[in-house]
């Protein structure tokens, strides 16, 4: 008989799959796994909370809006878009030491680098120093491709045209003299930016590469001479200009603009007067901005923020009362039932 | 959205037309030369140029074709055409979101996929194709004069072939020569109709009478057929010689292509048609395509996700638009003006990002859900082809799924709809018992015989399947002897006694005939009859000796002898010596060759159910053995009319009876009669045939050969007697019967023998010239009506004696008939009727039918599981409910009704009352309300506004009732009956009103119905319902191609609805979610960013994860978990059908549920998105690096949320899911870190790396998805343990350990009220299952617990005429309807009740009967019917109990004027007719 079966051709194979028989775990969702199961993340998420809490709590941000919009507000002279080349000068003081280091942001809100006719309005290549799209940039810039002259303009694109170009300058007030907190600026924009993804074309003097194109239109200077400081850090590579093309993903973001790392403010700054110098140009007023400078220091977890600390208080304790709701109405309705 | 079922064949049919307009020389027949007259004119010359060559190809592209073709093909999907214009859209600068190439990407994938798939299966049937056409054949070569080997394909039309025996037909050929003596050639046609026994086929008339071999190049006639067509069963034409003589073809003449050559050494024939012409391939027909009630929901629902995307595309248009419009003429600095440099408006701004929207949207339509959706049931098919409960293994056959896209169906049934004879029953006919000249003879130890089989099959049952959780039968201790014997003579071949599966086992044993299990074979004759027998056969040899005429046996006795003879020779049955086996080749020839893809694919994945097989050529001594006489065909059998005329001559001539008694007959060269008797085989056409030779060989009296002219039959006593057969008319469905005219041997009479459907036969056919003859009817007539309520097929066997000059003139007739060119059909017909006139009545055969096994069993749990069962079948009604009491589709304990109407009028007034019947007795008079149906309740008739409840009512309704019923005026009124029983049984019901029966369920009720039958006449009901079941049983293979499913057994489909059918559907159920739910959450998640980025169709995902999310990502684990997700085992689901109700009130997947899905995937996208959107607030980030957390976020959040959905976890699963975000992160990884400059605008250069470096972006991966399935998983956990739904219990049962399991589930039987379960919440849910009625109907009928039960009788008559006496006769042979019934009850032994053999009045016969019967029947019935008012023809309907439990007696009157006003209703002219006529009883 056993010959029998073996003859049999079409006998279905009997093995765990084609019968489906795989052994499996079938999760039960009954109160004995759930409600310890509640209060264990429940537990776990109060801690996390905590830690996260505590750390955010230890972080500093002062934030400084410069928009001038208020009358009162030191740049209101210079939020009208018909000065040029104004300078406004913005004091506060510092009741305890501000724990180094501290990072200085400048920030914008209400601003869409995340529109999406402005986020494609770039050339990729001509930003990694390919000068082929030095002479023809990439119709993804238009309009800003070429200027009326029909020169193409580089770097092209929206992006770049429209980089923020405030400075700022911080001095402590030290016995009423003004002394300058010298500012870090290197290495705020992302290493692979700075180092991969853009690139000055290999001609030197980095002027010559721009020959027959012209700066973008609200650009006051060139690429090349964007930081006339140091020659290391201009055309594509500027810090300044890397980290403005790195579009923000929300409205209100903040960018970072120079850190304070250097000499007598490695520290932090010391409790005190201080005074910010604000070289004003960069209009905000016409889509509801505003501006404003922060100043903030840094934990493991970035940036102050309070939310996830509080998300996971919170949401650890909804576990455990969920558990205990669970727990009540289990004690009510199931046990009796389940002897 | 309407039901699409292609059918391929029309499509076929109709190019095949279409191919013929372009050739005007073919007009309306085929005319075909011989291919070698004109070998030397190739081309031009040859006549036959224009047919089809042998070349088969069933592929549907060529290497060139393929692309365009398929792309056609695939653009018909509305799906992939909106994916196209959506992927065209993004090359259109000012509307593009994302890269356009990459936009391409979604549809070239699953376009590809198609394609891939397609071409895959498009070169498998290419392999196919050209291994049959590279079959060799043997063609005659004109230039080598001989035959040449050839591939299949070079064959022409007007070739000369030669086959050899086992050779498989490579076309249609016309049967010109055959070695065989009789010049017969025999078939094996099982690839083209599954049956299994051989077939004749005869030579063409003109070349019978060749002496010497056929030879090719002498033959210059021209045949003239029909063009080629797809019907198996007819081919005219006739063929001219160059004498101008014409021959008729028919289609024994012709050899269809695929089948297979047997027992014939060599033929030789002429190609007729070839290739896609041949009736093979033409009737190659293949799966049909149907839309499954799910995907006609996931239609709606992606309807309602395409106006979500437009609400949301509308939404940020008009967003976009004021936020332009806010800023006025202040340009902001980020914004861009217009490529022209101009400013570009609000409005047109809006208009654009419309259109870019959509693009972005785009994956909200789920693109990969139709193709997931696809591939999901493929596997799942895969899987019931694969399991092991579902294969027959004596048949080697499992469960064949012919449509591909409705397995989901299967789970979501509502109405069953079942043939009876080899669908619940066997279809395989045992003798049971039989009444000759009047006498019955109950055959006690037949029946013993038979119980045993019976009992060693339900054992067997219980060991093998369902652990002992059926009912045990009551096993006779006195049988355990036996039993034991029998086990150990014939191990298990009697035990399934299967059709087909006996078949198929029996060739493995190389021992094989159709029909001849031992239980079939070894019938137990009756001792009584056998001494009659032998004592009959024993004066006739000795009258033989003495020379007396043998008219004057005994009438008696003579009938006995004769009732024999006419069971061995009134039939086709072939004879076949065991000595020499069948031969089979096992040869593996494609007939179907593949039409349809998928199913090609399918059958790729189960093993080949053909292997090759011995291939001994058979030698000559079997052919003379095995020659045979055919079958139904069998009109034109008889030798050619002129010869018949002259041996009618001959008789004319007085011949010595010793010649006639010769025990060698002339023509007859002896080598067959060396066997012994008791090793001869039948092979019969149809099971009865072969019951009945095998009942008459019990008797001694057995078959042992039969020509084309003669049978010889060996009586006891007698020795070999030969009767010339001088014609048989073959058996058809609207004579119901068959006969054969011979030659007796011993009385040189002419006798016409007669066997056929009792009804007809006693309705038109007998004679009664004296008392005897009319006595023998009636008895016969009342054993018949017995044999009947056992349950038993009954057949009338009937002579009669012609004179020379009576059949000559009706042979005259019957010759102009034969040679009729046109009407043939009908001609001899009429010419059957006259012959079969004025019969004398023999005796009856009751036939014993049994019920497959587990048939009981399944119907109830399939009744169990919510499934409204109906039984439609052409038996008639006393068998039917018999049949229908066995396998517990009616209750004992429930009321029948049953609507007998012989007028439009009385069918409705018997509607009506049974309307009001069930009214008041369910509706009004019970406040304990019975449970309600599963049927929806929102359709409500017409008639009642009442919620249709399902009573424990059984509703048995005749074909003619049934015909008035589905009226339309009725059909109403029927359905509001028929749906408030709980089983419906339709006898004598044709084909036709099977499929109407289906239909007006189907459409008037809005149900899911499956019909399920295994005969042809099952075809229709099968097509119309929408699950069409086919029995793989011994009718044939028509019921099943053209089934969506094939069984083997009727009890497989519990599994395959219960298990199978409830799996598939809440897989794909909760797949389908599950797609609308991930495609909305992660569509949602940029429609919240736009908000935050000025509605400008901006998105934080990168492009290609918004592109490859739903095709890469996300794709694996659900397809897994579709494929194989349990939610409750399979045993759990066979052990508590109530579970089935899931899937068809559609609880997986309500209307709701897609609502409910979309608003949890908004909110989970909610938590997705504001999560990370507050984290990183006030930050430094940017757009890519806040939107990847975002996308991963999703992408975890999908993923526990169908680890929340998946029930049970397989190492698949977690493969999957660790499989999923493994191609996520490495896809990311790899992507971020390829290209700095390229795509552009993302340009996500090392994100994801940084990412990784960022504890924040761990710390939200924790928390998110947590938050976002938190609400679904606390309802989720709540529900399932404190309302847990009865699926949920299902499973919490699995968990328990077996033996907890089986206590509770043992429980929950005895335990009558609950299913299941000592945990309340689960009772408190599911429906107060059948027993909760059960006990409520036995509180009130404490009567009812008697072996038969109440009967609810609704006897109709409604008479025109003026009341009298042949009225109120009426009204008592209506009544007399009910009598088998009652009869039943009575222990049915050898000492049957009495009859009154006395004299009767010569009243009319129905009386007779009548008043037969009430002798018959049991004292209390009798006083019953004298009680009741039936003679006073008032207006009542009497509920009463039987007879053993009247202790209580309720009585509903209706007064008669509340009877008119419902006839005033409908008939309002007849009324006061119908009022005085109607005698209507409802008698309980």
């Amino acid at each position: 008989m056993v010959k029998q079966e073996q003859e049999i051709a079409s006998r279905p194979d009997n093995t765990a799959f084609t019968q489906q028989r795989l052994p499996a775990w079938q999760p039960m969702l009954s109160a004995g796994i759930v409600i310890p199961g509640f209060v264990l993340i429940g537990l776990a998420f109060i801690g996390i909370g905590v830690a996260l809490f505590v750390t955010s709590q230890s972080i500093t941000v002062m934030e400084l809006d410069y928009t001038g919009v208020e009358r009162t507000s030191p740049c209101f002279r210079c939020s009208d878009p018909n000065v040029k080349n104004c300078v406004c000068q913005l004091d506060f003081s510092i009741a305890s030491l501000f724990k180094g280091p501290v990072f200085f942001y400048y920030g914008l809100t209400n601003y869409f680098q995340n529109y999406r006719r402005y986020g494609v309005s770039k050339d990729d290549d001509q930003l990694s120093g390919d000068l082929d799209s030095f002479t023809s940039p990439s119709d993804t810039c238009s309009p800003y491709e070429y200027d009326s002259n029909n020169k193409p303009i580089v770097p092209c694109g929206s992006v770049a045209n429209s980089m923020f170009n405030d400075t700022f300058k911080l001095y402590q007030i030290v016995n009423g003299t003004k002394k300058q907190v010298p500012f870090d600026g290197k290495g705020i924009a992302w290493w692979t930016d700075y180092n991969v993804k853009y690139r000055n074309p290999s001609v030197t003097p980095l002027r010559d590469a721009f020959n027959g194109t012209v700066k973008p239109l609200f650009w006051p200077r060139p690429a090349y001479e964007l930081d006339p400081s140091d020659p290391a850090n201009n055309g594509f590579i500027n810090q300044d200009f890397l980290v403005w093309m790195r579009r923000a993903a929300l409205p209100d973001f903040r960018k970072l603009y120079r850190r304070i790392t250097e000499g007598d403010y490695a520290q932090g700054l010391p409790a005190g007067n201080y005074s910010l110098e604000i070289a004003y140009n960069y209009p905000v007023l016409s889509f509801d901005g505003r501006k404003k400078v922060v100043l903030s220091n840094v934990s493991w977890m970035g940036g102050k923020n309070e939310f996830l600390g509080i998300a996971y208080l919170v949401i650890g304790s909804l576990c455990i009362v969920m558990s205990i709701i669970m727990l009540i109405v289990y004690a009510k309705f199931k046990f009796p039932e389940e002897e | 959205m309407a039901r699409e079922s292609e059918d391929p064949a029309m499509t076929k049919a109709s190019k095949v037309k279409r191919q013929r307009k372009k050739k005007p020389k073919e007009n309306k027949t085929r005319t075909v030369h011989a291919n070698i007259l004109y070998d030397n004119a190739k081309g031009e010359e040859n006549p036959n140029r224009h047919y089809a060559n042998n070349e088969i190809k069933t592929t549907k592209y060529t290497l060139l074709s393929f692309l365009p073709k398929n792309l056609f093909e695939q653009f018909h999907r509305f799906a992939n055409v909106y994916f196209v214009f959506i992927a065209l859209l993004n090359f259109v600068p000012v509307v593009n979101a994302f890269q356009p190439e990459l936009a391409l990407a979604p549809v070239v994938f699953i376009l590809s996929v198609t394609a891939i798939k397609d071409l895959w299966e498009d070169y498998r049937r290419h392999r196919s194709d050209q291994e049959i056409n590279h079959m060799d054949c043997l063609v005659y070569s004109r230039a080598e004069r001989r035959y040449v080997e050839k591939y299949w394909k070079e064959l022409r039309v007007g070739d000369f072939i030669r086959l050899r025996c086992n050779e498989i037909l490579p076309a249609d050929v016309l049967l010109l020569s055959s070695s065989d003596p009789d010049r017969l050639c025999h078939i094996e046609t099982a690839t083209l109709d599954g049956e299994t026994n051989l077939k004749q086929r005869q030579v063409v008339r003109s070349f019978y009478d060749l002496d010497c071999d056929f030879n090719p190049l002498k033959y210059n006639s021209i045949i003239e057929c029909e063009k080629p067509n797809n019907d198996l069963n007819r081919f005219r034409g006739y063929i001219i010689h160059r004498s101008g003589r014409r021959d008729a073809l028919y289609k024994e003449n012709l050899l269809l292509r695929g089948c297979t050559i047997r027992n014939t050494e060599e033929a030789v024939g002429i190609v007729i048609y070839a290739g896609h012409e041949t009736k093979a391939m033409l009737n190659n027909n293949g799966p049909r395509y149907k839309r499954s009630k799910l995907e006609r929901q996931m239609n709606v629902d992606v309807f309602w996700c395409v106006i979500i995307l437009l609400v949301m595309c509308l939404f940020a248009a008009v967003g976009h638009g004021l936020w332009m419009f806010q800023y006025g003429d202040k340009r902001p600095v980020f914004d861009v003006l217009s490529p022209e440099g101009t400013d570009l408006s609000p409005i047109m701004s809006a208009i654009y990002l419309f259109l870019t929207m959509i693009i972005v949207f785009q994956v909200l339509i789920p693109i990969s859900l139709f193709v997931s959706i696809e591939i999901v049931k493929i596997c799942q098919v895969y899987f019931i082809h694969q399991d092991m409960e579902l294969y027959d293994e004596e048949t080697d056959s499992h469960l064949q799924c012919r449509a591909l896209n409705i397995t989901e169906d299967l789970g979501q049934m509502q109405y069953i709809f079942s043939d009876k004879t080899g669908t619940l029953t066997e279809n395989k006919m045992v003798f049971r018992r039989c009444t000759v000249a009047g006498v019955e003879y109950s055959h006690d130890a037949n029946a013993r015989r038979l119980a045993m089989y019976q009992e060693m099959d339900s054992e067997e049952e219980e060991c093998t399947s369902h652990g002992g959780t059926l009912p045990r039968r009551d096993s006779v201790t006195s049988h355990q002897s036996a039993r034991v014997v029998l086990r150990s003579q014939s191990t298990k071949s009697h035990r399934r006694t299967g059709s087909r599966a006996e078949a198929k086992r029996a060739s493995i044993l190389s021992k094989h005939t159709a029909f001849s299990s031992p239980m079939e074979k070894d019938i137990t004759p009756d001792p009584q009859l056998l001494d009659k027998v032998n004592d009959c056969s024993s004066q006739m040899d000795f009258m033989r000796f003495h020379s007396q005429p043998t008219s004057q046996l005994p009438s008696d006795l003579a009938d006995i002898i004769d009732f024999f003879i006419a069971l061995t020779i009134c039939n086709t049955v072939v004879v076949s010596s065991p000595n020499q086996p069948r031969q089979k080749v096992r040869m593996r020839f494609e007939m179907k060759s593949p039409v349809k893809t998928i199913e090609t694919f399918i059958r790729r994945f189960t093993p080949s159910r053909l292997t090759s097989g011995s291939n001994n050529s058979s030698s000559s001594s079997l052919i003379t053995n095995r020659s045979s006489n055919k079958g139904c065909s069998s009109l034109l059998s008889s030798p050619s009319a002129e010869s018949t005329l002259t041996k009618l001559d001959e008789e004319q001539t007085p011949r010595g009876l010793e010649h006639a008694f010769s025990p060698v007959p002339p023509c007859y060269d002896g080598k067959g009669w060396n066997l012994e008797e008791g090793e001869l085989r039948y092979e019969a056409e149809s099971p009865d045939e072969a019951a009945l030779v095998y009942a008459a060989r019990a008797y001694k009296c057995s078959l042992v050969g039969r020509l084309p002219d003669q049978v010889t039959v060996e009586l006891p006593h007698l020795g070999k007697l030969s009767f010339e057969l001088l014609h048989t008319l073959g058996f058809d469905s609207t004579r119901k019967r068959m006969s054969v005219v011979v030659r007796h041997p011993l009385t040189d009479q002419i006798t016409v023998y007669t066997k056929g459907a009792d009804s007809e036969e006693i309705q038109s056919s007998f004679f009664c010239p004296w008392k005897r003859q009319k006595k023998i009817v009636n008895r016969t007539q009342n054993y018949l009506n017995l044999y009947a309520a056992d349950g038993l097929r009954t057949l009338c066997i009937a002579k009669k004696i012609l004179s020379k000059e009576q059949y000559a003139c009706w042979l005259q007739r019957h010759l102009e008939a034969e040679t009729a060119i046109q009407g043939r059909e009908e001609l001899l017909f009429e010419s059957a009727l006259r012959l079969e006139t004025n019969l004398h009545l023999l005796g009856a055969t009751g036939i014993e039918d049994r019920l497959q096994d587990g048939v009981p069993e399944t119907i109830a749990s399939l009744r169990k599981a919510g499934l409204q069962i109906w039984v439609l079948t052409g038996d008639k009604q006393e068998t039917a409910v018999n049949i229908a009491y066995a396998c517990k589709l009616l209750d004992p304990e429930e009321e029948i009704l049953t609507l007998n109407a012989d007028s439009q009028e009385a069918c409705a007034l018997l509607l009506e009352e049974s309307l009001h019947y069930i009214q008041a007795k369910f509706l009004c008079s019970s406040t304990e309300q019975i449970y309600s149906s599963s049927s929806p309740s929102s359709h409500s008739s017409s008639h009642t506004a009442a919620p249709f409840t399902v009573h424990r009512l059984g509703l048995v309704i005749d074909g003619r009732t049934l015909a008035y019923a589905l009226d339309k005026s009725l059909e109403d009124k029927f359905l509001a009956v028929a749906r408030s029983c709980r089983s419906v049984l339709c006898c004598r019901s044709t084909p036709l009103q099977k499929s109407m029966v289906v239909k007006l369920v189907r459409n008037k009720l809005k149900v899911m119905t499956l019909a399920i039958g295994d005969g042809a006449n099952d075809v229709s009901m099968i097509q119309v319902a929408d699950v069409g079941v086919g029995i793989s049983g011994q009718e044939g293979m028509q019921a099943v191609m053209a089934s969506d499913f094939a069984l083997p057994r009727f009890r497989y489909l519990q599994k395959l609805l219960l298990v199978h059918g409830h799996w598939c559907y809440s897989r794909l159920a909760n797949m389908i979610l599950y797609f609308f739910y991930k495609n909305a959450m992660f569509v949602a998640l940029i429609f919240w960013y736009q908000f935050y980025c000025g509605f400008s169709g901006s998105a934080m995902i990168d492009q290609w994860y918004l592109i490859f999310f739903n095709l890469m990502f996300s794709a694996f684990p659900q397809l897994i978990t579709g494929t194989l997700d349990k939610d409750v085992s399979a045993e759990t689901l066979q052990q508590l059908p109530q579970l089935y109700v899931n899937g068809q009130n559609s609880e997986e997947y309500k209307p709701y549920m897609f609502w409910m899905n979309m608003i949890d995937a908004f909110y989970q996208s909610l938590v997705c998105f504001f999560i990370p959107y507050f984290a990183y607030a006030d930050s430094d980030v940017d757009l890519f690096t806040w939107g990847t957390p975002i996308t991963t976020l999703a992408l975890f959040t999908i993923l526990v949320h169908l680890g929340i959905e998946t029930k049970t976890w397989t190492w698949m699963n977690w493969l999957s899911i660790a499989f999923s975000i493994a191609l996520f992160f490495t896809v990311a990884l790899c992507y971020n870190a390829s290209c700095p400059t390229c795509y552009t605008p993302s340009n996500p250069y090392w994100t994801m790396q940084r990412l990784l470096q960022d504890p924040l972006f761990y710390l939200l991966c924790v928390i998110t998805p947590l938050v976002a399935l938190l609400p679904r998983y606390f309802y989720r956990a709540c529900q399932g343990t404190l309302f847990p739904s009865p699926v949920q219990v299902g499973r919490q049962l699995d968990k328990l350990p077996a033996e907890t399991r089986r206590n509770i589930l043992s429980l929950s039987r005895v335990k009558v009220g609950s299913p299941l379960s000592p945990k309340p919440p689960f009772l408190s849910l599911t429906k107060p299952s059948p027993e909760v009625c059960n006990k409520k109907d036995q509180r009130s009928f404490p009567g009812s617990k008697t072996s038969q039960g109440p009967v609810l009788q609704t006897v109709q008559q409604s008479g025109r005429s003026p009341l009298g006496p042949t009225d109120t006769e009426r009204g008592l042979s209506d009544l007399y309807t009910l009598l088998p019934t009652e009869i039943d009850t009575l222990p049915y032994t050898k000492d049957a009740p009495p009859l009154s053999g006395g004299p009767h009045p010569p009243s009319s016969q129905d009386s007779e009967c009548l008043d037969k019967t009430l002798e018959a029947a049991d004292l209390s019935l009798s006083s019953w019917i004298t009680s009741t008012p039936l003679l006073t023809q008032t207006d009542s309907v009497q509920l009463k109990l039987p007879p053993d439990g009247d202790s209580q007696c309720v009585t509903y009157t209706r007064s008669s004027e509340e009877g008119l006003k419902s006839d005033h209703s409908v008939h309002p002219a007849q009324r006061t007719e119908q009022a005085a006529d109607q005698s209507l009883h409802t008698i309980l």
